[in-house]
């Protein structure tokens, strides 16, 4: 074949290909245009105040399609069908107790994006702004408003192939001291002084403002620990617990366990362990679970699933019993005031 | 096209080609650019998946992209094998490098559509397992194809030019992601379908106008029925082999590397993203330069000389010279030229040592060897970390390094002075 030949290929493939890249950019444009528009039958949201203290209220990430998609909403907790206000703060993640809000969020860069947490006060303004390493992926806060965790993880460099790794971050409001690194922690397995460069530490869920529950994985395992934040220690108290979640009692932890014979794919089934005789419960939810689970109250566990808007809302008793039922469609991430 | 045998042509120019004028350096030869724009291509296609994967995962799927991490042991095994076995079939005849490498090219370019359908961590896991296969398949027939490609005093070069356009390719791939992601808010389907539109395009390239039987001079014979045995029992080859492991075994990876950066110069996490492309920019920079210093200097030379860059990046992270970050840019700077005076200088030197015929299983060899040392190193520094902390663990792979080095230009001291089997230097 001569060269004018092998350009012409050349030409007609760029041609082709081209078209096939632009139609499926324009197609994910028009697609990402139509869910700014909301979709008839989807939640109503409408613009107007959120706050962090006002009771009996649950505040979440909407996920409905919309102008108002993304950004911390609210709804009656009695009533979380009814109609939504959304208050223009867009987070990827987001949690509140006691006033505070801890909002994950993405920034539109020039070149690449980045992230940032936001510590926000009851009226959502911004307190203190840190920049992320990483995708968001949990976020905290300790009941009484004081302190904050999130986690991140860190990838997706040229050199770093697939090896994903996370950062967990503890911050204290009042002195306003950041643990940046809850590696950095020393980690007692089993009593024992435990070294090594694997350790990863995620999903903090906060006991009071000094003392919190983690997961933490080290040669191929997962650690529930219970971590100090004054003399930076972690404790293993039990294992195959990933994103813990403390009872408003404090006696139980909800979680993430990775079963056998579930499929591969579908590893995490949600459990309740009880921390004085470390008996674990099975919930009646029986699909997948990765998220960090919130406690409404002392008896029911609220957590995301794909759904139709990316992400719903689901509930099932803690103790075992009943079936599990979508409690808010569309919603990511939700915190429930007291 | 500029093609020679290292051991029979004294770098008589290819009448097929355009012949340089005497006493000045030939351009680099075409199939070279072509092979370079092919990964230039195909590393903005696999690198705008790389970028868009954890946030994908994350924030649209809604999962936990930690399972990667138990699966990426294996991968790296497997990548070393599927390598030596590439570079293996590639010496099996006329146009067996380009078979290869176009295999290895298409099962990449399959894997991103595959991206659409696979939902789960595992499932995803194996798609890029896939990918990482069809990449270790073809590098070590693409170098051969470089090398024999060029003539012997413009190797280093050569492989200078399509080491940086590969940086290069691996730069935008990213910018591509998210100026798509841009136009398309959680567009990640159309990353994904036009990332493999673009790797099929680096596929065409390569079917197209790269030549499919690189040394056509007529007189290659094929390789023997164990081209890997023959290989490594050529002194010259173990002597390469044995020093790109040694000093590979003191090679600290780049993860661990930018970890103590940025606890050393207590840098703020933000940063943290940002580091590999500093090294990657130096890289690109200094990739063509190097190479031609060391078509003059010795590639040999040069390749012990880019780990004294390593080994000055080292000093930077240890010596107390307080902790401004205005010691990052040395720090990358030294980073980045380690990889630039090393990563195709070792191909350009192993070329020069491995016979045309073998010239595939030759490489696949030698950057096994690298590789494979390399990952040991991993494991080691990591629980030297753990013993003794990250300053002594670095110390220790300093004077690990400093020791191989020494050893290695012991080693490879007697091929030198270069070109040993090149054309005479031109007179001045």
């Amino acid at each position: 074949m001569n060269l004018k030949n092998r350009l012409l290929i050349l030409v007609a493939a760029v041609l082709v290909l081209g078209g096939v890249a632009l139609a499926a950019t324009l197609h994910a444009a028009g697609r990402a245009a139509e869910k700014d528009r909301a979709r008839p039958g989807g939640p109503r949201v409408s613009r107007g105040e959120v706050v962090l203290d006002a009771p009996g209220r649950s505040v979440f990430r909407n996920m409905a399609w919309g102008p108002h998609r993304d950004e911390i909403a609210s709804v009656p907790a009695a009533d979380p069908a009814g109609p939504r206000t959304s208050s223009g703060v867009r987070c990827l993640r987001f949690h509140s107790a006691g006033g505070t809000g801890i909002c994950l969020q993405a920034v539109h860069g020039g070149l690449r994006d980045g992230y940032r947490a936001v510590v926000l006060d009851a009226r959502l303004r911004e307190l203190r702004r840190y920049d992320l390493a990483g995708v968001p992926t949990r976020a905290r806060v300790s009941p009484s408003g004081r302190s904050v965790a999130w986690t991140v993880f860190v990838s997706g460099d040229s050199y770093a192939g697939t090896d994903f790794s996370t950062r967990t971050s503890v911050l204290d409001l009042g002195s306003r001291t950041l643990d940046r690194n809850l590696e950095d922690y020393r980690f007692f397995l089993d009593g024992r002084l435990h070294k090594a460069a694997d350790i990863n530490v995620w999903g903090v869920t906060f006991a009071d403002d000094t003392h919190f529950y983690a997961t933490l994985a080290t040669g191929g395992r997962t650690h529930l620990v219970r971590g100090d934040r004054t003399d930076r220690t972690l404790r293993s108290l039990h294992s195959n617990v990933e994103c813990p979640s403390l009872s408003p009692d404090g006696t139980r932890i909800a979680y993430k366990k990775r079963v056998g014979g579930a499929p591969d794919d579908a590893p995490w089934r949600l459990y309740v362990l009880d921390l004085g005789t470390l008996r674990e419960t099975a919930t009646a939810e029986r699909r997948n679970i990765d998220d960090q689970v919130v406690w409404r109250d002392g008896h029911t566990l609220v957590y995301a699933l794909p759904g139709d808007y990316g992400s719903d809302l689901w509930s099932v008793p803690a103790d075992g019993s009943g079936s599990p039922r979508v409690t808010m469609p569309a919603a990511l991430a939700p915190a429930f005031t007291g | 096209m500029y093609l020679a045998d290292s051991r029979t042509a004294p770098g008589v120019p290819d009448t097929a080609g355009r012949a340089p004028s005497p006493g000045r350096r030939a351009a680099v030869p075409a199939t070279v650019l072509a092979l370079g724009t092919v990964s230039l291509v195909t590393d903005v296609s696999s690198e705008m998946v790389t970028a868009v994967l954890p946030l994908y995962l994350v924030a649209e799927l809604g999962l936990s992209p930690l399972g990667f991490g138990f699966l990426d042991g294996i991968h790296n095994g497997v990548s070393a094998l599927v390598r030596l076995v590439g570079g293996r079939f590639a010496d099996r005849g006329p146009g067996g490098h380009k078979a290869v490498a176009a295999a290895g090219y298409g099962l990449s370019a399959l894997c991103k559509p595959l991206l659409l359908v696979v939902h789960s961590v595992p499932l995803i896991g194996a798609v890029l397992a896939a990918d990482r296969t069809g990449k270790g398949l073809r590098t070590a027939p693409r170098d051969a194809m470089i090398s024999l490609a060029c003539a012997p005093d413009g190797r280093g070069r050569a492989f200078g030019v399509h080491r940086a356009m590969d940086t290069a390719g691996a730069l935008l791939g990213p910018l591509t992601a998210f100026l798509i992601l841009r136009a398309a808010a959680g567009g990640y389907d159309a990353v994904f379908t036009v990332s493999g539109c673009v790797a099929v395009l680096g596929v065409l390239v390569l079917l197209l106008f790269v030549p499919g039987r690189a040394a056509s001079r007529g007189h290659r014979t094929p390789a023997g029925k164990a081209p890997l045995r023959a290989v490594s029992r050529r002194p010259e080859v173990r002597r390469l082999t044995v020093c790109a492991a040694l000093l590979g075994l003191t090679t600290v990876s780049d993860s661990f590397l930018y970890l103590t950066l940025q606890r050393r110069l207590d840098l703020s996490e933000a940063w943290f993203p940002l580091l590999p492309l500093g090294t990657a920019t130096t890289f690109l920079l200094l990739a063509v330069p190097l190479g031609a210093v060391a078509d003059r200097f010795g590639r040999r030379r040069l390749f012990l000389c880019g780990h004294l860059a390593l080994l000055g990046a080292y000093a930077v992270l240890l010596v107390p010279l307080g902790d401004s970050p205005v010691l990052l840019w040395p720090a990358l700077a030294l980073h980045g030229g380690f990889y630039a005076a090393t990563d195709g200088v070792l191909a350009a030197a192993t070329a020069d040592a491995v016979p045309e015929a073998v010239r595939g299983s030759g490489l696949a060899v030698v950057q096994t060897g690298q590789a494979a040392a390399r990952f040991v190193c991993s494991l080691a520094f990591g629980a030297a970390w753990t013993a003794w902390g990250d300053r002594t663990a670095l110390a220790a792979a300093a004077a690990g390094l400093a020791v191989s080095a020494a050893v290695s230009a012991l080693l490879l001291r007697p091929a030198e002075p270069l070109p040993a089997d090149g054309p005479p230097a031109p007179v001045r």
